[in-house]
């Protein structure tokens, strides 16, 4: 799949620093304890900024629900319509989600309640992104 | 002639209390242009600007004022063919005509600046920039009036639509995920109301119970909607409503997401005037007083927004609306939610509980009697879906509705106040209007 390649902000190459050496870290603020994907400057809870670090995750998370993308708007993405393209939760806190094309799992096939694992996929050379594959039944 | 930096119209708070100028502003006109599927890139006489003088004035003979009398023009100055439209909207360089149209404003774009000049608006005092869209300045224009920044103003939404421009182009023919976009598009989310609220639409039907084919009854009473809707694009173009069968039979974009949960873009301009309650007693209609006016703007948890925090923020904007307007779900008689994409609707009426709707209910309202001339009269207007893009259809149903001028389309319940939006769950703004002033 060709699919768009991120471009890393200062507030976002830990993050995909740590995707590229295939590892998923999100922020983590100490004062308030609250994980956060997407990464921003300060906590949406309790407004810290300093107290924002990262923290490495266990990368299992749930299909909470699923749509088929049949006639998208992306010039890169239109060859592989249709695709799922689902909202993944992270077990370690359901409110942090995540998108998923939930590679391997063929469209309209996707389990929703499923267990899923991430993985990574190359989108350019040296460059990767966070995916997630099904592991348990929905 | 530009508003303050400063100056706070927004009512965007939780716990604001009643609006401290609630009945003392009202709408005394308003004015639609044709509505286009598209501007054809050549007659002058309907391009953007065009339109939205066309529509201005008869914004001011449906009241019965004149140019000299106005002194407040508040316009969106983003559309669909322009910012909103994003990088994929800017227009080919290419030779422009004679004045006024001599460059992209009035062909393409349009502001409150090139209004007042090619109008000829000698006594415009309020004019700002940087407008928000139809949800927000209909808020902007009514706190402005009441705190005496104008008297008498034109309020215009302009919304364009060119030949393959719509989220043609730009950043979506790009290789690259910059800024944001990075958390979305690689995985196919190019963002909009559809991908807002098809995730919750989907957590929707598994929590209560339910499919998503079952807004087709909702879609097709808003087709049945604007074909009463005259100045709109299905009645002016002919389009019969589909059948539900049709619906189910139609293309996915989003599956489940059909191609008729979504509006049709078009090329069109809506104007209101609106004064003072005190002026509006001179003017030639039945003047609809402004009961309340409220924004919000909600920031998601992370990537993408879920059910709970859509009903959440629901709850909210109508918490707010509710307690500036003095009112309850009981005392609003017209509802036009915002409804671009079908799968809204049902967020904003139970939020709201019109005619009783708690939530899980709306699939079980939709299949009831919800037409113009039954007892719940939803969305009058026939929205965006039966209008076409205007997204102001909502608000010229509102006040049509009040003034008992909604021919065909006239409610046969009591019609004294109304509810209007364009808004989506995270942001935009609501307006509560009244045929009395309290």
């Amino acid at each position: 799949m060709p699919k768009l390649i991120p471009v890393a902000d200062d507030v976002s190459k830990p993050f995909w620093d740590a995707v590229n050496q295939r590892r998923l870290v999100l922020q983590h603020c100490a004062a308030c304890g609250k994980l956060q994907y997407p990464p921003q400057q300060a906590c949406q809870v309790c407004g810290s900024a300093r107290d924002l670090g990262w923290k490495e995750v266990s990368g299992r998370g749930h299909i909470a629900t699923s749509i088929v993308i049949e006639d998208g708007r992306l010039n890169r993405r239109m060859p592989d319509q249709p695709y799922n393209l689902a909202m993944v939760t992270l077990d370690e806190d359901p409110t942090v989600n995540f998108y998923s094309n939930l590679p391997g799992t063929p469209p309209y096939e996707a389990p929703v309640g499923a267990a899923v694992e991430v993985t990574f996929e190359e989108v350019a050379p040296g460059q990767l992104i966070h995916e997630w594959r099904v592991v348990g039944e929905g | 002639m530009a508003t303050p930096s400063s100056y706070g119209w927004r009512h965007d708070q939780d716990g604001l209390g009643v609006w401290e100028h609630r009945g003392k502003v009202a709408v005394a006109g308003f004015g639609h242009s044709p509505v286009d599927r598209r501007w054809d890139g050549v007659s002058l006489d309907t391009t953007i600007g065009a339109y939205s003088i066309l529509a201005c004035q008869k914004a001011m003979d449906d009241a019965g004022v004149t140019a000299d009398q106005i002194d407040g023009v508040i316009c969106c100055d983003s559309h669909i063919a322009g910012a909103s439209g994003g990088s994929a909207s800017r227009w080919a360089p290419r030779p422009y005509f004679d004045p006024p149209y001599d460059s992209e404003l009035g062909l393409t774009l349009v502001n409150g600046e090139w209004l007042v000049k090619t109008m000829g608006l000698k006594n415009v005092k309020f004019a700002p920039t940087g407008v928000p869209t139809i949800g927000e300045m209909v808020g902007m224009a009514a706190q402005a009036v009441a705190d005496g920044m104008c008297s008498t103003c034109l309020v215009i939404y302009p919304c364009g639509n060119l030949e393959g421009r719509y989220r043609r182009g730009g950043e979506n023919a790009d290789d690259y995920a910059r800024g944001a976009r990075q958390w979305t598009v690689p995985w196919g989310n190019h963002g909009g109301n559809d991908f807002i609220n098809i995730f919750p639409h989907n957590q929707y039907c598994l929590r209560y119970g339910g499919h998503h084919d079952d807004v087709a009854p909702f879609v097709i009473n808003q087709h049945k909607n604007g074909m009463l809707t005259p100045w709109g694009y299905n009645a002016t173009h002919g389009v019969e409503p589909i059948t539900v069968e049709e619906y189910k039979e139609s293309r996915f974009i989003l599956n489940p997401l059909r191609i008729w949960d979504c509006d049709r873009p078009v090329q069109a301009s809506t104007a209101y005037l609106f004064t003072t309650a005190e002026r509006a007693q001179d003017m030639r209609q039945p003047p609809v007083y402004v009961l309340n006016h409220s924004q919000h703007s909600f920031k998601q948890k992370s990537t993408q927004a879920d059910l709970d925090e859509i009903e959440l923020w629901t709850d909210r904007a109508a918490q707010r609306m509710y307690e500036g307007a003095g009112l309850g779900p009981a005392d609003v008689d017209i509802f036009n939610p915002y409804d671009g994409y079908s799968i809204m609707a049902q967020f904003f009426l139970e939020a709201f509980g019109w005619h009783g709707v708690k939530r899980g209910d709306a699939f079980a309202f939709y299949a009831g009697d919800i037409s113009v001339k039954g007892p719940h009269p939803f969305s009058s207007s026939g929205g965006n879906l039966g209008t076409g893009r205007l997204r102001t259809a909502m608000y010229t149903d509102s006040i049509e509705q009040l003034r008992g001028q909604a021919g065909a389309r006239q409610v046969t319940v009591r019609a004294e106040t109304a509810l209007a939006a364009f808004t989506t769950p995270p942001s935009g703004g609501w307006i509560m209007f009244g045929k009395h002033p309290s």
